[in-house]
Order: C-alpha cells, then structure tokens, then sequence
C-alpha cells in the first residue's frame, strides 16, 4: 500500500523546504517574537514589583501622615492648653499687679491724704493758735486797761512762774 | 431545534423498518448501475497525485497540471507536465503505473525511476510553507517596529502571539532555562508547519485538501528532525545513560541495546503518531460523504435519511478534526521539546 511507503520525491522536497522554513523562521521570525514579548513580559513583572513597592511606600507614608496629622493634634492641644494657662496667669499677674498698684495708690493716697491733714490741722492750729492770741490780746487789752487790774495780773504772773519754778524743777533752781 | 431532531429520528426509523423489503430490491439497482469504487475515492484524496485536481464537471474534470521530474537509470532526467500522462497517456517512454506513480517502460518490464516530481503535496507544502513564512514574518514585523512596552500587538501578531508563546513555554518548562532559547525555534516551526497544515488538510477546496501530514513521508521527515535534534545535541549525562548507564553489572550488556532501540523507536512512534491520527480523520470525513454516494443507489427514502445522518455525522467530525489538529500538532511539539529535554537532563 503506498500510504506506508515514504515516497523518496516528498521526503526530498520535504527535507529541503522544511529545512528551509525552518531556517528562515528561526533566524527572521521566532526569536523576534518570543524575545518581544520576554521583554514585555519582563517589563511588566518589574512593572508590577514596582508598583507594589510605591503602594507599600504610599501606605507608609500615609501611616506617617497619620502620625504626623496625629502628632500635630496633640501639639495643637498642647498648645492651646499652655496657651489658656499662659492667659490665665497673665490675667491672675494682671490681677494681682492691679491690686498691687491700687494697693499702693491707696496707700499713698492716705499717706498724703494723713499728711494733707496734718497740714491742714497745723494751719488750723496756727490759726487757731494766731487767734487765740490775738482774742487773748483783746481781752487782756479790755481787762487790763485798768492800771490796778494789770498790777494785779502781773504779780499773778510772777506767783504763778515762782510757784512752777520751786515745785516742778528745783534741779534748775541748783543749776 | 427539538422539531428538527424529532424529524431526524424519524427519517432514521422509517427506513430501517422498511429496509429488509428495499434491499432485495436495492441489490438489484447496484448490480445494474456502474459500481461505486468507494475506496480508489477514498485512497485518491488521501493519498498524493502528479495533478491537482480541482472538480469534476460535466465536460471533463479540471486538473491542475504540475511538473514531473524523473530520472531514468538509462536516458537521465526528464521533465515534463503531468498534463502528458493523462489518461493512462505514455510520454519519452514513462507513464502512470498500476500503483499510481510513474513508471517506466523498459525492455526488463515496468521500472520506477528516481522521482523528484512537483506532486499535490509537494505544492501544498510550498504554499503552506509561503504562507507559514509570511503568516509569521509579517507577526516578526509587527513586533520589530513597535514598542512592545506601550503598545498591545494587533492583527496577525496578536493572533499569534499566545500560540507562539505557549510552545515558547512549553520549551522553557520540558527542556529547562539553560537550553530552551536554542530549540524553542525549532518546536514553533514545528508546530506551526504541522497545525497550519492539519487545518488545510480539512480545507476541502483548492488551497487546502491536499492530505500532507497525513502522509508518513512527511511525518517521517519532521520526526527525524526531532531523532537529530535530540541526538546530536545531547550532553554527556544523555548518552552515558545509553551506553553505561548505572545499573547491576549483569545488565551492563543489555541496556544500550534497549536503550537504543528506545532512541530508535521515538522517532517512529512520532511518525505514526501524526500521521496515523491525521490519516484516519481525513478517511472517517470522506467515508462519511461516501455513505451519501453509496445510499444514492438504495431507496430514495434510505438516500435522504442518510444523507442527513451522514451530514451531521461528518460535521461532528470536522469538529473533532480541527481538535486533532490541534491537539496532533501540540503532542508532536510537547514530545519533542521533552525528548530534548530529555537529552539535556543533569542527573
């Protein structure tokens, strides 16, 4: 049966042709191909680590976000805290240097206000003192117009200066 | 879809109750009618011809002629049209023998001389082998002015790619990293010439039909690329485990006959392999249509009822051919690439 018999034409031409596509793919066409699409697929494994890489690098740096967003929280709270207790001692100092001052005011205001009436008792005094004299010299200009009443009055004068010499300072006496 | 079936079943019921009575008959009709020769039809599509014939027609049959080269032992090469030998027509002393291929006559009797004609496979093999090339190098194209890394492949290289890298990886995972790049050519030609011309061999019309792989003489030829490939690049590991493998010292004699014919038998079994499978497929599609020519001179009834049995059947069996096809075309590939890998083995 010539199914099973190799016919030597066809195994020659087969040889040749085969031989020779095989030669034309190999060296034009397979390598091109298979190479290509190395490369792409290369391109898209180191693709993909990197993209992995950013997305670990993106979920870092959102972490470190967080941080700093929580971080910056707690500082702001910090703040605000020491800020109060800043306002606060600043209004207590306030407070205490007010009434402080209005301590001091007051006191100086008594102290010349105890002085203004120390004056003014003194002018008073003064007056009242000129006053008294003065009353005192009309009356005793009244009461002594009489020659006898001012004799009188003298020798009062002089009992009265004698009897405080001896009682009152006899050590004078000596001296 | 249900109504059709229904219909079917009918046509393939009414018949076989009605057959005994239609044979007697029947037998009478093929007797008087010029018999079928069901197998010479059979046998000249599957087998090879110095002509392409075309079709048939009412004024004659339309053939291509093709080249005949042959080389006779006492008058040299000679070379001419088959369109000469029509016919059973002698010409410079060669015509066509019993057994389908050109003789010639001498004064000893009916000699074969050396025959290197352009036949129908030889011409489908061109063809086929053109448009490989071209199929392929215009994919080469595609890939050599375009920047891979921006941009999908289309048209003929995305069709190509997936097959091309698939036996690409078949060769990286049966062969290993070192080698796989030196023979992952060889297995991509391979599998494209033998799945190119599988399909064409279904093709039943000019370009295809032609039954090339389904030839052993094709077969034959591919496997011992395979036989050569394996066996002239094999490392040293491969043939000491031909030659003095490690085994018990009474069996030191023994294995490399065994291992030899092993070497020996691969290539063959790859050989029958494809084109026993190929061969078979394209019989069982035309033994398929023949039941039709065979029914034509039973009943009307019987001629209908087949006719649409044999149409689905040989449907269902152009189906099943396009999966051999494939599958034929990936076994003889995956074969080779672990033959080869095989030979380049470590331990």
């Amino acid at each position: 049966m010539n199914l099973v018999t190799p016919d030597t034409g066809l195994l020659f031409w087969m040889v040749i042709i085969f031989g020779l596509l095989f030669f034309i793919l190999a060296k034009f066409g397979f390598p091109i191909i298979t190479s290509m699409v190395e490369k792409r697929n290369a391109a898209i494994d180191k693709s993909l680590k990197d993209a992995e890489e950013v997305e670990a690098m993106m979920v870092a740096a959102m972490k470190e976000h967080d941080e700093m967003i929580a971080e910056v929280r707690r500082a702001q709270s910090e703040i605000l805290k020491e800020a109060t207790e800043a306002k606060n001692t600043i209004i207590r100092k306030a407070r205490e240097e007010a009434r402080a001052e209005s301590d001091k005011i007051l006191s100086e205001a008594r102290v010349q206000i105890a002085a203004e009436k120390e004056s003014a008792l003194r002018d008073i005094r003064k007056e009242v003192a000129v006053l008294a004299v003065s009353v005192s010299e009309k009356i005793l200009r009244e009461q002594l117009s009489s020659e006898a009443a001012r004799k009188e009055y003298l020798d009062r004068l002089i009992d009265e200066a004698g009897s405080i010499s001896t009682d009152i300072k006899p050590e004078e006496k000596v001296n | 879809m249900k109504r059709l079936l229904l219909i079917l079943v009918l046509l393939s019921v009414i018949p076989s109750d009605s057959l005994g009575v239609i044979s007697s008959e029947g037998e009478a009709a093929v007797e008087k009618s010029t018999p079928l020769d069901i197998s010479g039809v059979i046998f000249s599509h599957v087998g090879d011809a110095y002509e392409w014939h075309l079709m048939d027609t009412p004024w004659g049959s339309v053939a291509l002629p093709l080249p005949v080269i042959v080389r006779s032992k006492t008058s040299g090469w000679h070379c001419f049209s088959s369109g000469k030998l029509e016919h059973g027509a002698s010409y410079e002393g060669f015509r066509i023998g019993e057994s389908g291929k050109v003789v010639e006559t001498t004064p000893e009797g009916e000699v074969r001389p050396f025959d290197l004609s352009i036949t129908k496979n030889v011409v489908s093999l061109i063809l086929s082998s053109i448009l490989l090339a071209v199929l392929i190098l215009l994919s080469a194209r595609w890939y050599r002015r375009h920047d891979v890394l921006h941009e999908a492949p289309k048209g003929i290289a995305a069709l190509l790619e997936p097959l091309v890298m698939m036996v690409h990886t078949m060769a990286l995972e049966n062969i290993g990293e070192e080698n796989y790049r030196k023979y992952s050519p060889y297995l991509c030609t391979a599998f494209f010439f033998i799945l190119l011309n599988n399909f064409l061999g279904i093709l039943p019309i000019f370009p295809g039909g032609a039954n090339l792989t389904g030839n052993i003489a094709i077969a034959m030829v591919l496997a011992l690329f395979t036989f050569f490939t394996v066996n002239l690049f094999g490392n040293k590991h491969y043939y000491k485990e031909i030659f003095w493998p490690e085994v018990p010292v009474f069996l030191k004699p023994i294995m490399p006959i065994i291992e030899v014919m092993s070497a020996l038998v691969k290539p063959i079994s790859l050989t029958i392999r494809l084109f026993a499978n190929m061969l078979a497929g394209h019989i069982m599609i035309l033994c398929m249509v023949c039941i039709i020519f065979i029914m034509a001179k039973f009943s009307p009834v019987l001629f209908g009822s087949m006719t649409a049995i044999s149409v689905i059947f040989g449907l269902f069996l152009d189906l099943l051919e396009c999966l051999v096809a494939f599958i034929q075309a990936y076994v003889f590939t995956m074969l080779s690439s672990i033959y080869i890998g095989l030979a380049h083995a470590k331990e």
